[in-house]
C-alpha cells in the first residue's frame, strides 16, 4: 500500500515538473508560482490537520502551514512594495491541478495510510518545488529582492524536505 | 570566572554579579534565516543565554537531552540559565536540521 502511494504521489508531481521547464518566465509569473506553491502546501497541511491523529504528523503539518503562511505574507508585502501584480500562468495551473488530484486521492485514506501518503507527498512536493527554485525560478528572477525572497524560501523548503524525509522513513 | 575569558564579537555578552560565587556571563544567541548563531566558546555553569528569534518563523531551542525546551515566536526572546556543566545538543523541534552545540564548563 505504502509503495503504491509513493508511486502515485511521484507520478502526480512528475506530471508537473515539465511545466517548470517553460522559459521566459516573468517576475509576476515567478511570484505567482512561488505563492501558489505555498498555498497548496498550506491546503495539504489543513487536510492533514483534519484527518490525522498522529501527533508527529500534525505537528509537522502545523509547521508547514505556519511557515508557508509566513513566507507568503512576505511575498505579498514584496509584490505590493514593488507594485507587481502576480500573474497566473501554466506552471501555477499545473501545480494546482496536480495538488488537487493529490488532495482528492489522500481524502480517501485514513489512519496510518493517510499519514504515510501525506508525508511522502510532502517529500515529493518540496523536492519538485526546490528543484524548480534552483534551476528555473531563482535564475529567471530579474528583481534582486524577489530573488532574495526565493532564496530564503529555498532554504526553508529544503529544511521542510529534509524533515519530511525523516518522517517518511518512520513509516517504512 | 577566569581572567582570560574572551567575548565573541558576534554574540552579545555582559557580566552579572551572582550571589557570592563571582561573575556569570550573559550571552545572546540570535536565531535568524533558519540558523542559530555560533555559540560562545567558553560557557560556564551559571551563565545565562538569551535566545532571541529574529527570524520570520517560529522556532524552538530544545535540548536533545530534555533539560530545556524554549519556544520562540518570531521576535521573541527567552532566558536560560545554564545550571549544570556538560555538552548540550540544541535543535529546533519545528526544523530539526537547525542545530547548535553548547559546551558548558563547571
Amino acid at each position: 500500500m505504502f509503495r503504491i502511494l509513493m508511486t502515485s504521489a511521484a507520478v502526480a508531481f512528475a506530471l508537473v515538473t515539465p511545466a517548470f521547464a517553460q522559459d521566459d518566465l516573468t517576475d509576476p509569473q515567478i511570484a505567482h508560482i512561488a505563492y501558489t506553491a505555498g498555498e497548496l502546501d498550506i491546503a495539504a497541511a489543513e487536510q492533514a490537520l483534519q484527518k490525522s491523529t498522529n501527533p508527529v504528523v500534525t505537528e509537522f503539518a502545523q509547521t508547514m502551514a505556519r511557515d508557508h503562511r509566513a513566507v507568503n505574507e512576505q511575498a505579498l508585502a514584496l509584490v505590493e512594495k514593488l507594485g507587481v501584480t502576480p500573474e497566473d500562468n501554466a506552471t501555477s495551473a499545473a501545480l494546482t491541478k496536480a495538488a488537487n488530484a493529490t488532495l482528492a486521492e489522500l481524502g480517501g485514506l485514513d489512519g496510518e495510510a493517510f499519514d504515510a501518503a501525506y508525508v511522502v507527498n510532502e517529500v515529493t512536493f518540496h523536492q519538485t518545488v526546490n528543484d524548480a527554485l534552483k534551476t528555473t525560478l531563482i535564475p529567471s528572477a530579474d528583481n534582486a529582492e524577489l530573488q532574495t525572497l526565493l532564496e530564503a524560501g529555498l532554504t526553508l523548503f529544503s529544511e521542510h524536505q529534509l524533515h519530511a524525509e525523516h518522517l517518511a522513513a518512520t513509516f517504512q | 570566572m577566569s581572567a582570560g575569558r574572551a567575548w565573541p564579537a558576534a554574540i552579545g555578552a555582559m557580566l552579572l554579579l551572582t550571589g557570592g560565587s563571582g561573575f556569570a556571563a550573559e550571552y545572546v544567541i540570535v536565531i535568524d534565516a533558519m540558523k542559530f548563531a555560533a555559540p560562545p566558546a567558553d560557557l560556564q555553569a551559571g551563565d545565562v543565554i538569551i535566545w532571541r528569534n529574529e527570524d520570520i518563523f517560529r522556532h524552538t531551542a530544545t535540548d536533545r537531552g530534555g533539560s530545556f525546551d524554549i519556544d520562540l515566536e518570531p521576535g521573541a526572546e527567552n532566558r536560560l540559565t545554564l545550571e549544570t556543566a556538560g555538552a548540550f545538543e540544541v535543535y529546533c523541534r519545528f526544523h530539526p536540521g537547525m542545530i547548535v552545540s553548547l559546551m558548558v564548563e563547571p
